[in-house]
């Protein structure tokens, strides 16, 4: 079991992270608890910007509108590899050596957005990037850039079937589990570890696909 | 003063086994990228049918087989799995209709449309299978008790 001192310096009480606020573990040993966050395993508010981000992939490819097909390929792409590094990279082995109630905290607040951000990054990038080969002949066989194109369908396909059968899964069964009134530490634990492995899997094949797209824009 | 963490102490949960539902519908989702890839690789050609009729069919039984084991399993959160499931349902039904969309507005028509159909179905439905019964397995009733 983890002991956890917290000074909270605008209530002026010491607290146990996250600790339940009635009949909590921490209850019985008199210490002022705060209110565990209410945790939103989709945050609605984010939805209609989801929405309209959508429907600005949708009217891109059904116009296609070259602007529009760049600007949510390079965004989505920039973002989706940039987020996937530094949260693969950076954020993922700090986050493993932090305490589990520390770790909870992280989560609580990071978890749901990642639950928006990310599925909106992927359908941007890919749509859009399908859309831009087909238009740019890049698909075609004897188009140089071929041969690139098909590896990166393999890395990201590699990376689709880790984000949605691994990544995905892992990071709302953690919401759940954090949700529960007493936060099953050891679940947690093994669900985290498997998000921080397979996003710095995925961090790492965002590398290749960093070398293709660089290689098949410069052709 | 310290106070002990919110979480349960450590080794009082055990999970309870359950059939590998998530580990099939994952091998079924792989299935239906590969066959999405290979297809997509001959665009905007026409491509030929047999590798992906095989990929969908053989996605698409153990797509079936899971169904069965998971109507098997017992002790599963099944309000959870049907809650999960239900909305990650439509997200990705809304996720497959978009590049659905986009496969008919560049012109994929006749057998090739029809064989994409069922890989979507496939990834529309393996995927919520997935998240919900990862949810549902954590949130059994075993699991709650221990």
């Amino acid at each position: 079991m983890t002991d956890t001192r917290v000074d909270s310096s605008s209530t002026g009480v010491e607290v146990g992270a996250g600790v339940e606020a009635e009949g909590g573990v921490g209850a019985g040993h008199g210490a002022l608890v705060p209110p565990r966050p209410v945790i939103q395993i989709v945050p609605l508010k984010g939805l209609p910007v989801v929405a309209v981000i959508l429907g600005f992939l949708v009217a891109s490819i059904g116009f296609n509108w070259q602007w529009g097909l760049d600007f949510n390929h390079v965004a989505g792409g920039g973002l989706w590899t940039g987020i996937d590094l530094f949260v693969g990279l950076v954020v993922g082995p700090i986050l493993g050596r932090l305490s589990i109630p520390a770790r909870a905290e992280f989560s609580a607040r990071f978890m749901p957005m990642m639950v928006l951000v990310m599925p909106t990054l992927v359908a941007m990038t890919l749509a859009s990037g399908f859309q831009l080969a087909l238009d740019l002949g890049n698909l075609k066989a004897s188009s140089p850039n071929h041969a690139w194109l098909m590896v990166s369908f393999v890395v990201v396909g590699i990376m689709a079937v880790i984000a949605l059968g691994i990544l995905e899964p892992a990071n709302i069964a953690v919401l759940f589990e954090m949700r529960k009134p007493r936060p099953n530490g050891e679940v947690i634990g093994k669900l985290m570890k498997r998000f921080i492995y397979t996003a710095g899997i995925t961090g790492l094949m965002q590398v290749a696909t960093l070398v293709i797209m660089t290689r098949v824009a410069s052709r | 003063m310290s106070v002990p963490s919110p979480t349960a102490p450590a080794g009082a949960t055990s999970q309870q086994r359950f059939a590998p539902v998530a580990g099939i519908a994952a091998a079924s989702l792989v299935l239906a990228v590969v066959g999405g890839i290979y297809m997509a690789s001959y665009a905007p050609r026409r491509p030929p049918l047999a590798v992906p009729v095989f990929l969908a069919g053989a996605g698409g039984v153990l797509l079936a087989v899971n169904v069965v084991m998971l109507a098997r399993t017992r002790g599963l959160a099944w309000d959870k799995f049907f809650l999960v499931g239900r909305w990650a349902l439509l997200s990705y039904v809304i996720a497959a209709g978009l590049i659905e969309f986009a496969f008919v507005r560049d012109h994929t028509r006749g057998g090739p449309l029809v064989v994409l159909t069922a890989m979507l179905v496939l990834f529309a439905v393996n995927v919520p299978l997935i998240i919900s019964f990862t949810v549902a397995r954590y949130q059994s009733a075993r699991g709650d008790a221990a």
